[in-house]
């Protein structure tokens, strides 16, 4: 035998560390900066899936539209960034957490609604929060898949794998929500007969309560930058609209109307939008001081909380009279706005963003 | 306990059914009236009926199942590591998943952004849940492929390769044709990218070969986390064939729409066989050690999972809608299979461009020899000389066989559509599109980028077809560069900065691996930029050589 030849009969084995030879110890993705001094799993899923010519993309991208856009394009936001793949999804999710917190999220509720109705408790609910329930959660369900389907369309045009990511959970996590809402109610409604399925959509449609709200989130749809909607989703729309109903109205007085379930129901989405919150509030503060941009992007950023703030203003304002609808009141809608608006200002600030003169109670 | 009591007779109450859940979801949506929903990429296509959803999907039924399915997968994984799986498995395998795993999580997470699309266009909100769905499913492909890549990198003899991942995917030759395979999920006319090519075409035809035959072929090499990921994948891919053909049934009611359905299935056809019979059909019949008679091979594979299952029983239904279905591109995609040896040629040129990519590729030997005659009758005498040159031409300091002189291949032309090589001689075409010269692999490829992929189609205006672009051709980027100067610039150096990351062998030993001094001096030329430099009679003389093909030098001794 060969001295070469020796040591192909001693690596029999194919497991690490059967031999050593040149990279055999290389046993680290070692094509990107890790944000802290050791990748975490997260940015060994995420990072660089979604090439870029500007990194390893040596042919470009290969198919364009046809008025020559490329496959992923710079110019879908108005926002200018000196290095999109700086952001790293706070709350670094990949599939398996994702899964993992959906899944509990739905035994939560599972677990919650059936206990809840094998012990009656539709028949302590006040009759007037039923109707609130029936005519406004019924509505405001709406309002979430708004919101998850403007995060769903958004998620295509983001330029890093780990923006459009943390864009796609969102959508995952609000269209969950919106259907969590639904199937409750549908739920209640096998114990309660004449709770009406159809009239939450009508009041969303019709109610005048309710209009500003859905002209605030139709406008989220219609947006055509993909930042413009998430911004407006977490920064503006959530903590003034949403949370203002949930956290603001549902989850304070339920309680006072017997109503132990719902609010664990509407707990799940507040949970969502924290991490949701806190992905785009990492994305904004670091466009907001991006080294290059950050002063054009924070004159972007104003302008967008200014307009979306001016609607969901009106929308939060609108909503005033749901307040009064439970015979029971144990909450403020003037407390609970301003803690809506006092909420989204620290939100601004923690972007970077000046006090806008929408978010003026 | 009673007789026949069980837990769930004595808890359960009465509940909605799947049914009514899903048309009070589907109620969730409305038609704005403030503010028209921002519109996505544009589509030549009218979409106007609602697709249903047969499958009633509910999302308060996906997530536990699917973190059910995660919890088997990375249960698994730890069983294969307490079993020692590296111990035996295959290196000629677990090489060839450095190049499958660089490409595959680009296309998923491709597809999870087509869901941007399709959810926008399809009107009706019925099937939004099946696209909801399918885009976080998607977004689990693609990372749970990447936990596999690092999970080998980490556990296996040689990890380099598996290091460098994603950025060999943007640079290598051979990843090239994966990238056309995502883009076109996802740029260009939304229906043709996201519902013809991706939905009808690639996750219902083409998975069957990626992600059913290919964990057959792992298993059999002792890799049992191959199988397990990609059948669970797999396993989503269902609901995926069911969303494209609902969406389908609703764009063929339309007559209007079945031009451009005819022109989108033989497009997405063809470029889907060339591109995954390319890379699929050869790892799976030269990335394997196992030479058993009794299994299937490529070509009997693709004509179980795409003729007998895609072509007889998805596409000829199609027919009666009234679509003209091309019987003749399905036979002469299975002549290319069995009587042009499409796999085995493409398997030549990835091997021959060993020092340019980032996996190791071993020689066949007289055992793989014997499967293959057994299997493709006259396979030895057209490819058995150029392993048997390969082999000795892996040692270190040998010529390449690029630039060899005495084994006598002839490195093809890039067709310039499907972006895989040229390697059936005899079709190979070239064209001249806005006053350039293209070369391609066969006349669809050649139909593919003059005629579908155009601002008309058969008198009918298609603004929002999508165009050819970039830097297509790999071998223009690197044309007249020295080849260590190439393979250095790529990345595909190891640590030590000297050590090729590729070899054409699976010799874990220091002293028989090769070196940037091992390739010697060596240029790099473009056939394509070589060809547009001809005078029109040196051209056609060129072609008529080309196509005439190469004869391989009998080996020494055989």
């Amino acid at each position: 035998m060969s001295e070469a030849q020796a040591p192909l009969e001693a690596a029999r084995s194919a497991a690490a560390g059967a031999a050593q030879f040149a990279g055999s110890d290389s046993r680290r993705y070692n094509y990107f900066e890790p944000k802290g001094r050791k990748a975490t799993h997260y940015e060994d899923m995420t990072v660089d899936v979604q090439p870029d010519p500007s990194r390893y993309l040596l042919q470009d991208w290969i198919i364009s539209f046809a008025d020559g856009t490329p496959t992923y394009s710079q110019t879908w936001t108005k926002a200018l960034s000196s290095d999109w793949h700086a952001f790293r999804a706070i709350d670094q999710e990949w599939e398996r957490t994702h899964y993992q917190r959906q899944s509990t999220i739905v035994g939560m509720i599972a677990g919650a609604v059936e206990n809840g109705r094998r012990a009656g408790v539709w028949k302590r609910f006040d009759q007037a929060w039923i109707k609130v329930l029936q005519n406004h959660l019924g509505a405001f369900k709406h309002a979430e898949f708004g919101l998850g389907t403007s995060t769903m369309h958004a998620q295509r045009y983001g330029y890093t794998q780990m923006i459009n990511s943390a864009i796609l959970t969102n959508s995952s996590y609000k269209l969950r929500f919106a259907q969590d809402l639904t199937l409750y109610l549908s739920e209640l409604a096998l114990d309660i007969p004449t709770l009406d399925l159809d009239a939450g959509k009508q009041h969303w449609l019709e109610s005048p309560i309710w209009q500003p709200a859905r002209r605030a989130v139709e406008t989220i749809g219609g947006a055509t930058d993909f930042l413009e909607q998430y911004f407006a989703v977490n920064a503006v729309f959530e903590p003034l609209v949403a949370e203002l109903f949930r956290s603001g109205f549902v989850m304070q007085v339920a309680a006072a109307q017997n109503d132990f379930l719902t609010p664990t129901v509407v707990a799940a989405a507040e949970g969502d939008y924290q991490r949701n919150l806190a992905n785009a509030v990492e994305l904004f503060q670091l466009l907001a001081h991006d080294p290059q941009h950050g002063e054009h992007n924070q004159a972007l950023l104003g302008g967008w909380l200014e307009q979306h703030g001016a609607l969901a203003i009106a929308a939060a304002k609108s909503l005033q009279p749901i307040w009064s609808l439970p015979h029971v009141k144990t909450a403020q809608f003037n407390d609970a706005l301003d803690n809506a608006i006092e909420r989204t200002r620290t939100i601004a600030s923690q972007i970077g963003l000046a006090a806008s003169a929408s978010l003026a109670a | 306990m009673s007789d026949g009591l069980t837990l769930n007779k004595i808890t359960s109450q009465k509940g909605i059914s799947v049914a009514e859940a899903a048309r009070r979801i589907a109620d969730l949506g409305w038609t704005p009236s403030y503010v028209q929903e921002a519109m996505t990429f544009p589509t030549d296509y009218k979409l106007s009926k609602s697709p249903r959803d047969p499958m009633k999907q509910v999302l308060r039924s996906y997530f536990p199942m699917q973190e059910e399915k995660d919890n088997r997968v990375y249960g698994a994984l730890d069983a294969a590591l307490r079993g020692d799986m590296f111990r035996n498995v295959e290196p000629r395998w677990i090489e060839w998943m450095k190049l499958f795993l660089a490409i595959i999580p680009f296309p998923e997470i491709s597809a999870a952004r087509s869901m941007s699309m399709l959810g926008r266009l399809a009107p009706g909100e019925e099937l939004r849940t099946g696209f909801t769905m399918q885009m976080v499913d998607e977004f689990r492909h693609s990372t749970i492929q990447m936990n596999l890549k690092k999970w080998y990198m980490e556990n296996y003899i040689d990890p380099s390769g598996f290091d460098i991942t994603e950025a060999a995917f943007g640079r290598c030759y051979a990843t090239t044709i994966g990238r056309q395979f995502a883009e076109g999920f996802l740029t260009g006319d939304a229906v043709t990218a996201a519902n013809v090519y991706l939905q009808v075409v690639a996750e219902t035809a083409f998975t069957n070969t990626l992600f059913v035959a290919m964990p057959s072929e792992a298993a059999r090499n002792g890799d049992y986390a191959l199988p397990t990921v990609f059948l669970s994948v797999q396993s989503d891919e269902s609901r995926h064939i069911g969303n494209g053909h609902s969406l389908l049934m609703s764009v063929i009611n339309d007559p209007d729409n079945h031009l451009l359905l005819e022109r989108d299935l033989r497009y997405a056809f063809w470029q889907n066989h060339a591109i995954v019979d390319a890379a699929i059909g050869t790892i799976i019949e030269y990335g394997t050690a196992n030479r058993d008679k009794h299994k299937e091979s490529y070509a009997e594979l693709w004509h179980r999972w795409i003729y007998e299952d895609y072509y007889r029983t998805y596409m000829l239904p199609l027919e009666k809608y009234g679509i003209k279905i091309h019987h003749d591109d399905i036979a002469a995609a299975w002549d290319r299979m069995v009587k042009k040896n499409y796999v085995h040629k493409i398997a030549q040129f990835f091997a021959v461009g060993w020092p340019v990519n980032f996996w190791r590729i071993e020689a066949q030997t007289d055992k793989d020899f014997e499967w293959f005659e057994h299997k493709y009758p006259g396979w030895y005498a057209e490819f058995g000389d150029f392993w048997r040159w390969y082999g000795k031409k892996s040692e270190p300091g040998e010529t390449n066989m690029l630039f060899d002189q005495d084994n006598g291949y002839v490195y093809p032309h890039r067709c310039w559509s499907c972006l895989c090589p040229c390697v059936i001689r005899e079709d190979f075409c070239c064209d001249e599109v806005d006053g350039e010269i293209y070369t391609y692999c066969s006349e669809l490829c050649r139909w593919t980028h003059k005629v579908a992929f155009a601002s008309e189609y058969e008198g009918r205006p298609t603004p929002a077809m999508g165009r050819f672009s970039g830097r297509r051709n790999w071998e223009e980027v690197y044309h007249n560069w020295d080849l260590a100067e190439a393979v250095k610039d790529l990345g595909f150096v190891r640590s030590d900065g000297r050590t090729l990351m590729p070899q054409p062998h699976l010799r874990f030993d220091d002293r028989r691996m090769w070196t940037l001094d091992h390739l010697g001096k060596h240029t790099i030329q473009s056939p394509m930029v070589l060809l547009r430099e001809m005078s029109p009679a040196d051209r056609e003389k060129h072609i008529a050589d080309y196509r005439a093909g190469f004869k391989i030098q009998p080996f020494p001794g055989h």
